[in-house]
């Protein structure tokens, strides 16, 4: 039978925590990872703009996008608060099938494990990019994405719970699979981008991120120790 | 002090294992746990779909900085 205490408790648990999350994380991208963005979609716009100085003619059709400033970062917010309820509903499933956490550390195992998880597997095929990279097709990319991320949740969760060595060993594989066959990639890699400037990209995403991570898992234990 | 029939009649006036109240016992049936958790991964799914994976532009314009910093595949 469906148990909306449960459901509820889950819900408003992860509401709270990619609240907070998505919050946390929008004010650390303002130290690094948004500042390397912009300057990076400069080297961008001039790289292509005898383009589109010469498509002056063409019907091209502009979409909305948010204005720079606070505009932008408020749609940045929110799109950080989604993934941060999106995250922390996952997280709290797990949580919830497995029993209850104990309290908030637990919580930092769960958040460590979902940052391997979505980001740290991901990115060692596919690297945080700056606008202006040269890339293979989005759909192969997103498909490889998404490949890697199933793999890598279920090849940890072998390791951490199996109960046989067998079973452990065939979730080191499942880890390790993705990256034997490698990610798509592009015929050719340019970037119009300086490469010092996609290493620090690199380096500030993976920073906040963790951050963001472990906010996520150590708040929803905690969230969702309370709300039982 | 209280002879030794008393303290054997009290210990046996406290439960061991007090019985759980009808919410408790359901809450620990892992049979009521997988629908609240199906459901509410399928909630996250559906977020993290549109935040992260939808390719209508205006979503993927207002949440770019946002995918870029998490490393979902962009453009």
């Amino acid at each position: 039978m469906f148990n909306l205490t449960t459901f509820r408790e889950l819900v408003v648990a992860a509401l709270w925590t990619g609240l907070l999350a998505g919050l946390l994380l929008t004010a650390i991208q303002q130290i690094q990872v948004i500042p390397t963005l912009l300057r990076a979609e400069v080297y961008e716009e001039n790289a292509s703009a005898p383009v589109v100085a010469n498509a002056e003619n063409s019907h091209e059709h502009h979409e909305w996008q948010p204005e720079n400033g606070w505009e932008r970062t408020f749609f940045t917010a929110v799109a950080n608060i989604s993934l941060g309820v999106g995250f922390s509903l996952l997280i709290g499933s797990v949580m919830c099938l497995r029993g209850r956490p104990g309290n908030w550390r637990m919580g930092l195992l769960w958040g460590l494990a979902g940052y391997i998880t979505f980001f740290v597997s991901p990115s060692l095929g596919l690297p945080p990019e700056v606008p202006g990279t040269t890339a293979a097709k989005l759909a192969d990319r997103q498909n490889w994405w998404l490949i890697t991320v199933l793999d890598t949740g279920f090849g940890l969760s072998l390791l951490a719970f199996a109960k046989t060595r067998t079973n452990k060993f065939f979730g080191a594989v499942l880890l390790a699979a993705p990256h034997l066959i490698s990610a798509p990639q592009p015929e050719v890699h340019s970037s119009a981008a300086p490469a010092e400037l996609a290493q620090s990209f690199i380096t500030a995403t993976v920073l906040a991120n963790a951050v963001f991570w472990l906010a996520i898992g150590g708040l929803m234990g905690q969230f969702y120790k309370k709300q039982s | 002090m209280p002879s030794t029939p008393v303290l054997l009649d009290n210990a046996q006036k406290i439960p061991l294992n007090p019985p759980l109240s009808k919410g408790e016992a359901e809450d620990r049936g892992i049979s009521d746990r997988i629908l609240p958790a199906l459901l509410a991964s399928m909630l996250g799914l559906a977020l993290l779909y549109a935040a992260g994976f939808a390719d209508t532009a205006q979503l993927h314009n207002a949440a770019h900085d946002g995918r870029h910093s998490a490393s979902f595949p962009c453009h």
